[in-house]
């Protein structure tokens, strides 16, 4: 009895927490953005500024995440499978991002890129990299870094390296040990480590507000997009685009719930 | 013959070695050009004052402020999360009830959801325009710390719950019965033998969410109004001072969070460290 008592108490708990936090204020948002049907949501959509910054927070993500999916593969070799001085170092880096500001990181990009700064002579050769694209898919590529490493190190650990011993012993060079052995068996690792740098790249904020210098039409990302809107007063206009990337934001947890289980076994 | 084999073997060597000191060299640069160079500018940005220069601008008042608030909200979230999160895992990994899966999916939304978007549902059902009363008045959270300490709990819901909830399912309950049949009470066996065993996971779940809340950016910006001693956290403050153009003061006070978030990683490795040597043992 009491046990029955403790078990729906503290279930009750849970459930009053997440949906506090997290359920109620999204349903309301869903609720509100088609309050007054599909129209007026899809005329905020539909605004070439809006279109545009979906466009380029797609074209940074499409840029950051391959970028970071080998890096994240070559680094959690490095890790796991050799030894080099300085390999502490390398581990705190790459962990970083994970625990660091997006602010913080803006600010360094943008000091770094700034005209004072030390490569503030790139833009006095003619090459835009502060409040253009570069500058804004660095700042993401920064944030999104750790994921695809910190998916695999541990997987990497896992499997050992027998397979790829035998492998050489057979004559396999290391690029053919890479692609036969290493990635088959790390894959699921990796797809959901992209998964997690995709969402991420989808969502930054932070960083990317400092170094985009935000003109509308041009380096406005759709999150930065979102603000904009709500500071002009356009309430609906935020709550629509917020509902898409709500959505994007869904599809990714369906993915990673999806793969989860398969990288319990592989 | 004998040559032959000697040369194959160590042109094998020579290309072995090439490929290691490529994919290494690969690695650092990477590391160097996106995140070790713009820290560095950084922290010699914030230098460039001297350390006098450094240290006025970090205790002018605005700022040890915003850095006050940002820390004991953080602490209190991570508090929370603690708590809560453990709870939740608790519920997840020993509870089972309908819908369970779909629970156990949403607890990553808030990583998957964009900040900006969590700010702003938040602001939905507690903000101005929030359809919640409480004795008669509309609920309004927002330009006020409880704003803030809501969105933090917000952005740092799953770290706790996903590093706790691994370990319940890994501990045996076996233990946990061997325990009771020895006569000990509920309490007892939490106290004894489940709270010591999901206590390394607890505190690295929590020194992560409290890194996290102490970086938090976009769900605060729009729910907290930015006001400067009321409701401006460091990031916050940081934004604003790079908009007017202080750079100085926006590079000092960032390399105090740096140097936070650095502890905070190493204190999480530490614990790390800890909770493997003591399986091994």
């Amino acid at each position: 009895m009491l046990r029955l008592l403790r078990t729906f108490c503290l279930r009750g708990v849970a459930f009053l927490y997440l949906a506090a936090i997290l359920i109620g204020p999204l349903a309301l948002v869903f609720f509100r953005t088609f309050e007054h049907g599909f129209r007026p949501a899809w005329d905020a959509l539909s605004t070439p500024e809006t279109i545009n910054a979906f466009k380029l927070t797609l074209i940074i993500t499409a840029i950051a995440v391959p970028l970071n999916t080998i890096f994240g593969i070559a680094c959690a070799l490095a890790i796991v499978r050799r030894r080099f001085p300085g390999k502490g170092l390398v581990n705190a880096f790459v962990d970083l991002p994970l625990a660091l500001s997006p602010v913080v990181v803006g600010l360094a990009l943008f000091l770094l890129y700034g005209r004072d700064g030390w490569f503030g002579f790139l833009g006095e050769h003619g090459i835009q990299i502060l409040f253009s694209l570069p500058a804004m898919v660095i700042a993401t590529i920064f944030v999104s870094l750790p994921f695809v490493a910190r998916e695999v190190v541990p997987t990497l650990r896992e499997i050992g390296d027998e397979q790829e011993q035998a492998a050489r012993t057979l004559g396999a060079n290391s690029w053919q040990t890479f692609w036969r052995i290493t990635l088959p068996a790390i894959r699921w690792a990796v797809i959901y480590g992209v998964i997690l740098t995709a969402a991420r790249c989808l969502g930054e904020y932070g960083a990317v507000a400092v170094v985009s210098g935000r003109l509308q039409g041009e380096t406005e990302t759709a999150t930065l997009r979102v603000e904009e809107r709500y500071e002009s007063f356009d309430v609906a206009g935020a709550y629509a685009i917020s509902i898409v990337l709500a959505l994007m934001a869904v599809v990714v947890l369906v993915a990673m719930t999806a793969i989860r289980p398969k990288e319990g076994t592989t | 013959m004998s040559t032959a084999q000697a040369t194959v073997g160590q042109v094998r060597m020579q290309s072995e070695r090439a490929s290691t000191a490529l994919s290494l060299g690969l690695v650092t640069t990477y590391l160097t050009l996106i995140v070790a160079l713009p820290i560095a500018a950084l922290v010699f940005e914030s230098t460039n004052v001297g350390a006098r220069g450094f240290w006025d601008v970090v205790s002018s008042p605005e700022a040890v402020a915003a850095l006050k608030l940002t820390l004991w909200t953080s602490i209190a979230v991570a508090l929370l999360n603690g708590v809560l999160g453990t709870i939740t895992a608790w519920v997840l990994v020993r509870d089972s009830f309908r819908g369970k899966a779909l629970v156990n999916a949403i607890i990553d939304l808030p990583f998957a959801l964009p900040t900006i978007v969590a700010g702003l549902t938040l602001l939905a059902l507690y903000g101005p325009q929030s359809p919640l009363e409480v004795r008669g008045q509309k609920l309004n959270v927002a330009f006020t710390t409880s704003s803030i300490v809501l969105a933090m709990l917000f952005v740092t819901l799953p770290f706790v719950v996903r590093t706790v909830q691994p370990v319940l399912l890994e501990l045996d309950e076996e233990m946990e019965q061997a325990a009771k049949s020895l006569g000990a009470t509920e309490l007892q066996t939490f106290r004894r033998i489940v709270f010591p065993n999901v206590l390394p996971g607890i505190l690295s779940g929590v020194a992560l969410a409290f890194a996290k809340a102490v970086g938090e950016f976009g769900s605060l910006v729009i729910i907290t109004g930015n006001l400067p001693y009321k409701t401006q956290v460091s990031s916050v403050f940081i934004f604003s001072r790079i908009e007017s153009g202080d750079r100085a003061g926006a590079a000092a006070v960032a390399v105090v969070l740096l140097a936070i978030s650095f502890g905070l990683l190493l204190s999480i490795g530490a614990i790390r460290h800890y909770a493997t040597r003591h399986d091994r043992a």
